[in-house]
């Protein structure tokens, strides 16, 4: 663990825009029916970083980072404008099925959701539905899965028990190996630690850190000092519009918006 | 006035008081129901004292071996409107008095005094019989007495004898015969088909026919002679007996089934006998019409018809719930098919009684035994086979194009509309072609005009109430289905699981419990139904089981015994409803144990299924 104290904040290496766009949302705009959820957004993410997203209960992060897997297809009445581009190709191409983009980009939700079945069958759950089933690559799979996740001591005797024997921390990084089974290239991340004590918290912190090696993720946070602790780069968010996004350290010393800087002093929220 | 809420009654507590007494009066009929059912159903099984009996009857007095099976519940007013008790008294010997109760007012009892060494007999005819034995005449060798100490062995093995002789009558005539016969019919069917389809060869068939059931009526003379040997060795052992005025009165042996001296039973024999009584009542079947023997037709009935219920109601259930709530749009045609599934559920039984008996027997029915009745002429059925096609082609094309493809909105309604409409148009055109077909004559032509499956029968009775269950189930598994997460249902769509595959690994699982819980509430208000099966293929008296060892071993067609309509034809149909009401409430005891006996193992099923899947909260 390169970051066992909070305060020792990874430094973004660079100012947006030199490392090459990995996921590029452009002129997105949003609506669930009549109501639009996001105004004109333009976003560029680099890869292999962490980006988190801040802002205010209904200010649209999570319907932001619910579009980067077409998870919001689900709601009836949904509409949007613009585009979105993962390395290079639109999401909204014809030729992309959502099934396999959403084998592409891995979810962890805010509430750990683990399927009702043993901790095994819930990670090689996304190779099952793939048809992918041989024995040997299950069992890699799973042990590969779960180291990732920083489970793997935690849980290597009790493989075949339900996972719902796990405690809630256990739980999310379940979730977390979860996503990471079919390895995906984009991990997007609903308030993963929402629903945890300060200790669980911590180790997905610790976690994200590690999965920054290999995946390009996406936070949304409601917790300042998380976004200030392991993100490369912040975007504020208010009222469906993107008002600033910058290198974490620059957004939290020196906003450029005024509003940002009522937000993250904690002036309103 | 110190504080506002002082010494007042917190408001609402009263209606805690009341909704607790409507729990409680509840509680307490259901429990007093159960209580009267088993107290009186088991009962009958009890061996009870046996008294002498002396009873002034006009000028005369009237001896009698009775049991008292009711005293001071009923009685009559005298002129004087002072109540005069009555009790109901049990004689048996039905062959003597005619019936086998009596009702006598309390007051002309002049004497009841417990009778030494009186044997009471479950009897194959005349009901049971109560009576003190005087002697044994054996097929061969001497009479023995009543009081000879080899009587009860000697008598014992009579009765085993005579028990072992009826059971292979039974099987000569039910089963050795009943084969013969259906070689006769198949025979019969042989010609009647080949005159049907106009074979040239007719007069060869004919005789060869004639040979084939001319060997096979010797067959069934030859049986015949065997069961009716067997029966006149019934009749040699004769036991002689006298009843409680006296009077001396002889049959065969062999017309006893089991006997014991209830006065002389130690409560250890009392025991036995209860449970050799409950025994044959649960696997003997019915003798004299119905009132006599036990119930085991009855009970297989009832078991193999809700299994069938449960069998075709779950699939239907379930695939119409899915549909429902996982893909129709929500709108005012789905809740308004909700609606109707719900206003199902209050249609009177013997409405969807009527409806299986137009439609599936007489309609499914008749056309798998004879064919289309009105069939359409060839040219327009074979337009109709190709415009099925047509359309089913048209549908599935449309079907595709209609999948929004990704990034694309979806296709208009109008689309939509004509898309579903084919599917209606396709659905029609085939039942059309199924059922209009002129080249079909049906599976069972050459037994018209006896029906096969044109005819009440189990299959019929199952799919009525199958038909009759399917709103319960569909209500509750679209209930367990809304109960499952949300979140279990994205995180399966976000690891790359198709709709479908979400459905299938994430949602049914967790909704299993609760649809089990729907097929529980199915089973149970199937197996206590009993107006729609009377027309459905209920009977008094099935002369066999639907399920037994003969080819092709299930027969859905066959007409069965149930224990609810066995309760109203015991209880309101018998000449003799006195007699059978002890039955009545030991068939209604069975009845209430069947069904809760399935219900648990459904639940039994149910909490294993909810252990394994420790998430669902039903």
């Amino acid at each position: 663990m390169t970051t066992s104290q909070p305060e020792a904040t990874p430094t973004p290496n660079s100012a947006v825009g030199h490392d090459p766009a990995f996921i590029e949302v452009e002129r997105f705009s949003f609506w669930y029916g009549a109501a639009q959820a996001l105004f004109d957004i333009s976003l560029e993410f680099p890869e292999r970083r962490i980006t988190a997203f801040i802002g205010p209960s209904g200010c649209g992060k999570s319907t932001l980072l619910r579009n980067l897997n077409r998870m919001n297809d689900l709601i009836d009445g949904v509409r949007h404008e613009g585009d979105i581009r993962l390395d290079g190709t639109s999401l909204y191409d014809p030729a992309v099925e959502v099934i396999s983009l959403r084998k592409r980009v891995g979810m962890v939700f805010q509430k750990y959701n683990p399927f009702p079945k043993s901790i095994y069958e819930n990670i090689v759950f996304p190779l099952r539905v793939a048809g992918r089933g041989s024995r040997s690559e299950l069992d890699e799979t799973v042990e590969r899965s779960l180291r990732g996740a920083a489970l793997w001591d935690e849980v290597k005797d009790k493989l075949h028990e339900s996972a719902y024997s796990l405690s809630g921390g256990q739980q999310q990084r379940l979730c977390i190996a979860r996503a990471i089974a079919n390895r995906p290239q984009i991990l997007l991340m609903d308030e993963p630690c929402a629903a945890l004590d300060p200790v669980a918290t911590l180790k997905i912190e610790e976690l994200m850190m590690e999965l920054r090696k290999e995946y390009t993720i996406v936070i949304v946070t409601h917790n300042m000092q998380q976004a200030g602790r392991c993100s490369d780069h912040t975007a504020f968010f208010y009222l469906g519009r993107l008002i600033e996004y910058a290198p974490t350290l620059q957004l939290f010393e020196s906003p450029a918006k005024e509003q940002t800087e009522a937000y993250i002093s904690g002036r309103f929220s | 006035m110190t504080s506002s809420t002082g010494n007042k009654r917190v408001k609402g507590e009263v209606q805690i008081w009341l909704s607790g007494m409507g729990l409680a009066i509840g509680c307490l009929m259901v429990g007093a129901l159960l209580a009267l059912i088993l107290w009186r159903g088991l009962h009958v099984f009890w061996p009870q004292e046996v008294l002498h009996f002396k009873i002034a009857e006009g000028e005369q007095t009237v001896e009698v071996f009775g049991q008292v099976k009711d005293r001071g519940a009923s009685g009559v007013r005298d002129e004087n409107d002072e109540f005069i008790p009555q009790i109901s008294l049990f004689t048996g010997h039905r062959e003597v008095f005619g019936i086998s109760y009596r009702t006598v007012r309390e007051p002309l009892v002049l004497e009841s005094r417990v009778a030494q060494g009186v044997m009471v007999a479950d009897r194959v005819s005349g009901g049971a019989g109560m009576f003190l034995p005087s002697h044994l005449v054996p097929a061969e060798g001497d009479e023995i007495k009543a009081d000879d100490p080899a009587f009860v062995d000697e008598l014992r093995k009579l009765v085993r004898q005579g028990n072992r002789l009826r059971r292979q009558i039974r099987q000569i005539e039910r089963i050795e015969i009943g084969r013969v016969n259906d070689r006769i019919q198949a025979e019969e069917r042989h010609l009647r088909a080949a005159r049907r389809a106009g074979a040239e060869n007719l007069e060869e068939i004919r005789a060869e026919v004639e040979r084939n059931i001319e060997s096979l009526n010797e067959d069934f003379a030859r049986l015949a002679a065997q069961a009716g040997e067997k029966r006149q060795e019934l009749e040699l052992a004769r036991i002689h007996f006298r009843l409680g005025d006296g009077s001396e009165h002889e049959h065969a042996v062999s017309n006893i089934t089991r006997f014991h001296y209830p006065n002389q039973l130690s409560l250890g024999g009392k025991l036995a006998e209860f449970g050799r009584g409950l025994w044959a009542f649960l696997s003997q079947e019915p003798r004299d019409s119905n009132r006599e023997g036990g119930v085991f037709p009855a009970i297989f009935g009832t078991f193999v018809m809700t299994i069938l219920l449960a069998v075709m109601v779950t699939p239907f259930g379930v695939i119409a719930a899915i549909y429902l709530r996982e893909y129709a749009k929500q709108g005012p045609l789905v809740r308004t098919v909700r609606i109707c599934v719900n206003n199902l559920a209050g249609v009177p039984s013997i409405v969807f009684g009527v409806f299986g008996l137009g439609f599936f027997v007489y309609g499914v029915g008749g056309f798998i035994d004879g064919g289309a009745r009105h069939p359409w002429p060839s040219p327009l059925w074979v337009a109709a086979v190709v415009g099925f096609f047509a359309v089913l082609t048209a549908a599935v094309l449309m079907g595709l194009r209609l999948s929004p493809a990704p990034g694309k909105p979806p296709a208009g309604k109008l689309l939509g509309a004509i898309g579903g409409g084919l599917w209606v148009l396709a659905a029609v055109l085939l039942l059309g072609v199924v059922a209009k077909n002129p080249y079909f004559g049906g599976f069972f032509a050459a037994d018209l005009p006896t029906p096969t499956f044109g005819t009440g029968g189990i299959l019929w009775a199952s799919l009525t109430l199958a038909l009759m269950t399917l709103p319960v189930v569909i209500v509750a598994t679209e209930e367990s289905l809304a109960a499952v997460p949300r979140g279990v249902r994205e995180a399966a769509l976000a690891c790359g699981a198709s709709k479908w595959q979400t459905i299938q690994r994430i949602v049914l699982p967790g909704a299993a419990p609760g649809i089990m819980t729907g097929v529980i509430l199915a089973m149970a208000r199937g197996a206590g139904e009993v107006a729609p099966l009377m027309i459905t293929g209920v009977v008094k008296m099935a002369p066999s089981l639907p399920i037994d060892g003969e080819f092709p071993f299930i027969h859905a067609e066959r007409k069965f015994m149930h224990l609810g309509f066995h309760i109203f034809d015991l209880g309101f149909q018998s000449p003799d409803a006195e007699a059978a009401k002890p039955m009545v409430f030991a068939t209604t005891l069975l009845l209430i144990t069947l069904v809760v006996v399935m219900n648990l193992s459904a639940i039994l099923i149910r909490n294993h299924l909810r252990r394994k899947y420790a998430a669902s909260s039903f």
